[in-house]
């Protein structure tokens, strides 16, 4: 096989980062009917990148993307073909807490997909907003036994292929580090701006090839089994804000009634 | 919380002393080995990372023995600090110049033959850049769903943490035999090495050749202190305009109060302050005693780094700004004369 990327880019769809999310009457979940849901931010950035290697010639046979959930994953999908990936599949898996996906289920479902499609490079976000977890990206190159770029803020990689060089963001400032292919990168904020999809390549993308299957096609049914148990969701302790102050005067003398200084 | 330890330590020894009567009551599955943690530590050039210490307090808080284990080149010292550590039953070291730089492709194989070896029941680190790398790829290969940012532990297998960025706090209980956490730094303060004396042993070393080569890194060099763990943060937003304003003001208002200097995303991403720099979801935690910020306006990721801090105060030219909801004390005004005004008086 000639060599080229063959990119696999995991995508979630989750409630809309300026959505205040409200927690449920009974207190074991986030009620998230009604609520605006889009493309996790850190995974607009990761398809965002895939498009930037191809548009920087560098041969990339497809982006393939993915997203596991329920129906309504697939206006996700499509968002990210808008953005450029040449089609998607959709794993259906039914809403609820007893069937959603732990990132190490997310994982093992990914890994069977990386071998299936033959992929070369899968490229995450570091975390999901909703769950705050940033573990698939690690657990699927363990899996694998990829290397790993995490929090990547600058991704190169060579004409020929050969090598990938990823600079991460660490404690302090920023690390880089260099593997060859296959490899896994988690994405980073700083990475890029991703683009906004424009009419036409929307139009485009519902033309383009949305494959559904279940984690049972994929013979991998126990990914679904869960692990962690919610006990409860609760509201975190409110703060009270403690009123406005006139003046500098007022503020510093405040902060000394408080202890702060 | 000492008396979860203690309830969970009594439990423990309880079955360990009653197989028989433990066997009649719960089904054997349900037989649970005695409580042992291992508090995975961060070093760098042959120094121990005290922030990392945090994963040994998490540990003193489930009960049970704690090993601390450290790998790298020189890390006698670093192992002989740990050991320190009071309540730290035993250390191990992995003398080993390719664990260095902490490269998960190699480090994680490491800790996995550690973990075997060992037979712990939990596996602790900070949440990190080290931690957050490293703990989910280990957890990964020992088939475990991994607990991150842990802040709070209500026994050995429920467990405390944010999710939604910080605006839901989920407690949840794990299934899995081991245990793999990465815990929140600001919710467990790190424990200080003193006068414990833990004994010091080597690990089993898997020697894998990483898969991955560490080319270089760029960290910043600050005298100011460190800051996810500084007791007071002066933090600058959008509202400063330019990295020239930011510059010239936030800096010498973090001198006058000896604070560590932190920033918005937006402060982040408009160039004016760096990456490392950010506090929020995306960026760092912080619960200083004291969290001054000046043109930030309070969006929800913000707020999820910092409302943890003891005191929050704020100076925005927004008064209905979000910030404000949260602040123990807030000015409104302009951040270009109040903040020269309050570097001023503080300085007196």
């Amino acid at each position: 096989m000639s060599k080229s990327l063959r990119i696999l880019v995991p995508v979630k769809r989750v409630i809309d980062y300026a959505v205040k999310p409200r927690i449920n009457s009974s207190k074991t979940a986030i009620d998230s009917n009604g609520l605006k849901h889009s493309l996790n931010p850190f995974d607009e950035l990761s398809i965002e990148e895939a498009v930037r290697f191809r548009e920087r010639k560098l041969p990339v046979s497809d982006i393939l993307t993915i997203s596991a959930g329920p129906a309504k994953c697939s206006d996700t999908l499509r968002t990210a073909m808008a953005m450029g990936a040449d089609r998607s599949i959709h794993v259906e898996v039914p809403d609820g807490p007893e069937t959603s996906l732990e990132p190490l289920g997310v994982a093992k479902m990914l890994k069977k997909v990386v071998e299936k499609e033959d992929r070369n490079l899968v490229i995450l976000g570091k975390q999901a907003i909703d769950d705050d977890s940033g573990q698939t990206g690690q657990m699927l190159a363990a899996l694998l036994n990829w290397p790993q770029a995490t929090q990547a803020s600058k991704v190169e990689i060579s004409e020929d292929l050969s090598s990938v060089t990823v600079t991460k963001e660490v404690d302090g400032g920023v690390e880089t580090v260099k593997a060859s292919l296959p490899m896994i990168i988690t994405t980073d904020l700083r990475l890029n701006e991703p683009r906004y999809a424009s009419l036409p390549n929307i139009m485009k993308a519902k033309k383009k090839k949305l494959e559904k299957v279940t984690l049972k096609d994929l013979g991998i049914e126990e990914a679904g089994k869960t692990r962690l148990k919610t006990l409860k969701v609760e509201e975190p302790p409110p703060r009270k804000g403690g009123g406005k102050v006139e003046d500098v005067d007022g503020m510093i003398s405040k902060l000394k009634e408080l202890g702060a200084l | 919380m000492n008396n979860l330890r203690h309830s969970v330590l009594r439990a423990a020894r309880t079955q360990f002393l009653q197989p028989s009567s433990l066997s009649r009551s719960q089904p054997a599955s349900n037989l649970r080995r005695l409580l042992s943690s291992l508090a995975v530590l961060e070093q760098r050039d042959g120094k121990l990372n005290l922030s990392s210490l945090s994963a040994i307090t998490a540990a003193q808080k489930l009960g049970g023995s704690i090993t601390a284990f450290v790998a790298g080149s020189n890390i006698q010292g670093v192992a002989e600090e740990a050991a320190k550590v009071d309540g730290t039953e035993k250390v191990i070291k992995v003398e080993n110049a390719a664990y260095d730089k902490g490269l998960p492709e190699n480090y994680a194989p490491l800790l996995v033959e550690n973990i075997k070896k060992g037979g712990f029941t939990h596996v602790i680190a900070g949440h990190s850049a080290f931690g957050k790398s490293l703990i989910p790829r280990v957890a990964a290969l020992l088939d475990s769903q991994q607990l991150s940012d842990v802040m709070g532990i209500e026994s050995e297998d429920t467990f405390v943490r944010p999710i939604y960025a910080g605006n839901a706090i989920l407690t949840v209980q794990s299934a899995d035999p081991i245990k793999f956490l990465t815990v929140r730094q600001t919710a467990f303060a790190p424990a200080i090495p003193s006068s414990g004396s833990a004994s010091i042993e080597d690990g089993v070393d898997p020697k894998v050749t990483p898969n991955i080569e560490w080319v270089s890194e760029d960290l910043a060099k600050s005298d100011r202190p460190e800051l996810a763990s500084a007791d007071r943060v002066v933090s600058g937003g959008r509202g400063l305009k330019s990295k020239e304003e930011f510059d010239r003001l936030i800096p010498p208002l973090a001198d006058s109060l000896g604070a560590a200097i932190g920033a918005s995303r937006a402060a982040v991403d408009s160039g004016f302050a760096d990456n490392s720099l950010q506090v929020g979801q995306t960026g760092k935690n912080v619960a200083p005693q004291l969290y001054l910020c000046a043109g930030i306006s309070g969006a929800i990721q913000h707020l999820a780094g910092m409302k943890d801090s003891k005191v929050i105060a704020a100076i925005n030219k927004d008064p209905d700004a979000p910030i404000f909801q949260v602040a123990d004390v807030g000015l409104v005004g302009d951040l270009f004369e109040k903040v020269p005004e309050l570097t001023e008086k503080l300085k007196k």
